[in-house]
């Protein structure tokens, strides 16, 4: 079985990873109760969008 | 060209898939709102519309139409003469999808389907629901005072 010849530095390994950086996603405000919440979609806090469309959303008891 | 127009496949066989649609079309028809996977709602969206034409036109040969595709009678009357009526003057586009989050287990992205002009009634339905299940968690509530007490009471006696 094939086996590598020589060790990988410390420095390799990081500049391997310097492009393994995840991207935070993008998050708008709602404007109904200012929580973040992701584009596009009710918000899962207040359950509105565009204004109505509620969702049933629970309270905690 | 219909080059990348492939539509969905939803991950069934034809009569599978034609299936599916045809319950969730009869679903929406009936229900005004229905929460499913986003693709879904992407799918079934071009047959309601169908369907909703079919009923503005509401002549018998299209109602004979729409009983082929929906799966139940009183889909078929309530899109007549409660849905269709609803959309004369508009061209298209009497749905909206809105995305709700994702479904646990495999992460799916949830949605909701419903048709334009059902806001209404939705409301109403949702505030009975609402008072239906306060009514439901007094009652249960009351039922748990009185168990304690009862509770209480024994050992005493």
């Amino acid at each position: 079985m094939p086996n590598p010849k020589r060790r990988h530095s410390k420095a390799r390994t990081s500049k391997r990873r310097a492009h393994d950086a995840l991207t935070s996603t993008g998050l708008s405000e709602c404007p109904n109760c200012h929580e973040r919440k992701l584009p596009h979609r009710a918000c899962a806090k207040c359950g509105s969008y565009k204004g109505r469309e509620v969702l049933e959303v629970k309270e905690a008891n | 060209m219909r080059h990348r127009n492939a539509g969905f496949k939803l991950g069934r066989n034809t009569s599978h898939r034609r299936a599916l649609l045809r319950n969730l079309v009869t679903s929406i028809v009936l229900e005004d709102r229905v929460e499913t996977t986003i693709t879904k709602a992407k799918a079934v969206r071009p047959h309601v519309e169908k369907m909703i034409t079919l009923g503005k036109k509401g002549d018998v040969h299209s109602r004979r139409q729409a009983l082929a595709f929906l799966q139940t009678r009183e889909a078929v009357t309530r899109l007549f003469d409660t849905v269709a009526p609803r959309y004369g003057d508009r061209n298209g586009g009497y749905l909206r999808i809105v995305r709700t989050g994702f479904q646990k287990g495999d992460g799916a992205e949830k949605a909701f389907i419903e048709l334009l002009g059902a806001e209404a009634v939705l409301d109403e339905k949702r505030q009975k629901r609402a008072e239906v299940r306060e009514k439901k968690r007094e009652e249960l509530q009351k039922a748990l005072a009185e168990q304690q007490q009862q509770a209480g009471e024994e050992p005493q006696a």
